[in-house]
């Protein structure tokens, strides 16, 4: 059918591009015309491989060779050893950082391995809405060993020692909530999925359900049978109709297949699943909020203890997980704590999935093992920042976390390394930053997020979130002080003490994190009222440079407020105390007079 | 299909499917079809996916080529939805993104008749559990 034999690709992405891929390209399709073999030959510009730091990159395909940091000046050499005589180019191989060792099959690359697919399994890979395709990749067969070959105590042991610790945010271990649940008497037990994800940027838990909802279903019925609880509750957002879809046809799936029901896999283990629906309110995505809205009532946080482990929804013990945490249980059980704990890093397991946005490449998901450093994942993975721009910072953790810096870069990132650097995991959304963005309108931007979502029950976060939110405001208008600042750290800390739940205690993180690691930002919009990135208007000056202007009269008449005035034919001035910045000026003048100070 | 009763069942279940998945995942059967997955989650619905994959169902009957389109969940290619993935009968899987309708048919008339790559193709660059 095929009647190319080989493909030699070439990385067409940004940071390739910059180096010179495009003539590559160019030089390889007129040598290859040039030697008769564009009939059997193809040469063509792929998407970005992502391992920007070595492009431009060039695979040939059908024998997987990579070759890295290849030049127009290589083409020629590509052309006659490889594609005509079948001999590799040794010194274009990507040689392996560990052992010196030149790579010819990229499958063997240390850069294919960066990314391990544990939770995101089958995402991308089967039909969600198709039971079979999930049984084919050994879905259900976690459940059926656990349901005829373990016993709960053992199947929790099994957890423990995994590793695995709540991909929600917090970080608790998974099969330690399980015991503490499966300890609690009573004679109702309620197994929760959260699925409440509410961190701007962040998305792995829809795909996961969208992708792969038997995994969460499988899950459920696990924790079901180490709680001993016979009924799964799964909290959605209704903002997410289509995981919706997907959930129900699995549940209904897996109940004609006897997979749910009375009597799951005929061992008379009962356990079945019914959705709740939230509103999509950020608050609820706290264990306590949530059960109370699944209740029917005010989505609010208590007091803990009583944790919901031992006291719940409708009084009963509840085991609240997370659905990406859910969709690694099936894996550790078939394929063994042991494995499990081998992925990672030391008191962090396994993988994480984060959500790619902001300023980078390639925006997606991504999965990779605990304790892969920052700098792989954005420039070896993500394909580097947008437009060759320099790396500001990365945001974890939503408006829970913070900013991390270009010293955290070679940090490996795991729960416990993010919440040293004043940030946390959270459900794992990534926000990548340049240095066109200001770091005090990102920490006001939080705080605005924060603000609306608070529910207002305690008054730290009620009330103090708005002031800080003010402070910060006051600071992106130029009219801050160095009190100001004073004010925002302390402010921050008495939030972080007395706020009653999660929420409140760490919607200061994001004013913390940036006066911490851009300090000098902070000190510039007080004392010099400058905002270096040119994101804070109120900062701005625009100015006509009298030399340049020739007096067309362009600027005056789009300004929408007459700011600026000036004889035809002579300069023109820009008065500031009318100008609205809205830059209609620079915009419209051709004589590059007017710039932006 | 009735009711699975014990670990037994699920296993020649999965059996019975290996054959049929076996295709998807090694396309080693030259007998085989051409496999079509088109990234169906919210992210790619919005971009126009369920279009596309109309169109790649329809055309493929039209023009008489033997092919199975199934939708799966999220690539995690977000920056180039559409995204799909297609595997020739005895080829490693490729997969393509920023496919509207037009590039679906040069999808069809380059790649899937004449083996001839065409623009938008994204490295995949990740490892998966099996081979760990």
């Amino acid at each position: 059918m095929s009647k190319y034999k080989m493909h030699v690709l070439v990385c067409g992405g940004t940071g390739c591009h910059a180096s010179e891929s495009d003539q590559l390209l160019e030089d390889l399709k007129t040598i290859v015309t040039e030697k008769g073999l564009d009939s059997e030959v193809q040469v063509i510009a792929t998407g970005c491989f992502g391992f920007c730091e070595k492009g431009p990159i060039v695979k040939i395909m059908p024998d997987n060779t990579f070759y890295t940091q290849v030049t127009p000046a290589d083409a020629r050499e590509i052309v006659d050893e490889h594609l005509i005589k079948g001999r590799k180019i040794n010194r274009l191989l990507y040689v392996d950082p560990e052992n010196q060792e030149h790579i010819a099959d990229s499958k063997h690359m240390g850069f294919y391995k960066k990314q391990l697919r544990i939770a995101l399994r089958n995402c991308g890979f089967i039909d969600p809405e198709n039971i079979d395709e999930y049984i084919s990749r050994d879905g259900y067969e976690a459940l059926a060993k656990c349901l005829t070959e373990m016993t709960p105590q053992q199947v929790i042991e099994e957890m423990k020692k995994s590793g695995l610790r709540g991909r929600g945010g917090g970080g608790f271990s998974t099969g330690l909530k399980w015991e503490i649940t499966s300890k609690s008497v009573s004679d109702v037990k309620y197994v929760v999925c959260n699925a409440d994800e509410g961190d701007p940027g962040a998305f792995m838990d829809r795909s996961i359900l969208e992708g792969d909802p038997h995994s969460v279903i499988e899950a459920m019925a696990i924790c079901g049978y180490c709680i001993g609880s016979s009924i799964g509750l799964v909290y959605i957002r209704a903002e997410y109709p289509l995981a919706i879809d997907r959930l129900k046809t699995a549940i209904a799936q897996a109940r004609e297949y006897g997979l749910l029901g009375n009597n799951v896999l005929d061992t008379g283990f009962a356990f079945d699943l019914e959705l709740r629906y939230g509103a999509g309110a950020f608050v609820c995505g706290e264990e306590t909020a949530l059960i109370h809205s699944m209740e029917g009532l005010r989505g609010e946080p208590t007091v803990k203890p009583p944790f919901p482990s031992v006291s719940g929804y409708y009084g009963k013990p509840t085991n609240v997980n997370n659905v990406e945490t859910f969709a690694n249980v099936p894996v550790i059980i078939n394929k063994g704590a042991d494995w499990f704990a081998s992925i990672g890093s030391e008191n962090s397991k396994g993988t994480k999935v984060f959500a790619l946005a902001g300023k980078i490449n390639n925006v997606g998901l991504i999965e990779v093992p605990m304790g892969t450093t920052l700098r792989e994942v954005i420039y070896e993975i993500g394909g580097g920042i947008k437009d060759g721009k320099k790396f500001k910072a990365v945001q974890t953790g939503g408006p829970s976390g913070g900013c991390l810096t270009e010293k955290h870069l070679d940090s490996p990132i795991d729960y416990d390394n993010l919440i040293a650097a004043g940030s946390m995991m959270g459900s794992g959304g990534m926000i990548v930053m340049d240095e066109d963005d200001c770091m005090v309108s990102i920490a006001k931007f939080y705080l605005d997020f924060t603000v609306e979502e608070s529910c207002g029950k305690c008054a730290p976060c009620r009330i103090g979130n708005k002031r800080l939110y003010e402070i910060l405001d006051k600071l992106t208008q130029g009219k801050g002080t160095r009190e100001d600042i004073d004010s925002l750290r302390n402010l921050s800390h008495v939030i972080k003490d007395t706020a009653l739940c999660g929420l409140g205690q760490t919607s200061p993180n994001p004013v913390l994190s940036t006066i911490e690691n851009f300090w000098d930002e902070y000190i510039e919009h007080v004392d010099e009222k400058k905002c270096r990135s040119g994101q804070c208007k109120a900062l701005l000056q625009y100015i006509i440079e009298p030399e340049n202007c020739v007096g067309c009269t362009a600027c005056a008449r789009n300004c929408p407020v007459n700011a600026i005035y000036g004889e035809r034919k002579g300069v023109h001035v820009i008065d500031q105390v009318t100008c609205i910045k809205c830059g209609a000026c620079l915009e419209k003048c051709k004589f590059n007079a007017v710039f932006i100070k | 299909m009735g009711q699975v009763k014990s670990l037994a069942d699920l296993r020649k279940i999965k059996e019975d499917l290996q054959g049929k998945m076996s295709l998807r995942e090694n396309s080693n059967n030259p007998e085989s079809l051409v496999q079509i997955r088109v990234a169906m989650a919210t992210c790619g619905i919005a971009s126009g996916a369920k279009q596309v994959m109309e169109f790649f169902i329809e055309e493929f009957d039209k023009r008489n080529i033997q092919a199975v389109v199934t939708q799966t969940g999220c690539m995690g290619y977000c920056f180039a939805e559409p995204t799909i993935e297609v595997t020739l009968p005895g080829q490693a899987p490729v997969v393509f993104g920023y496919v509207d309708t037009k590039k679906a048919d040069d999808i069809i008339e380059k790649y899937v008749k004449n083996g001839e790559l065409v623009d938008g193709i994204i490295p995949v660059n990740y490892e998966t559990i099996e081979k760990k």
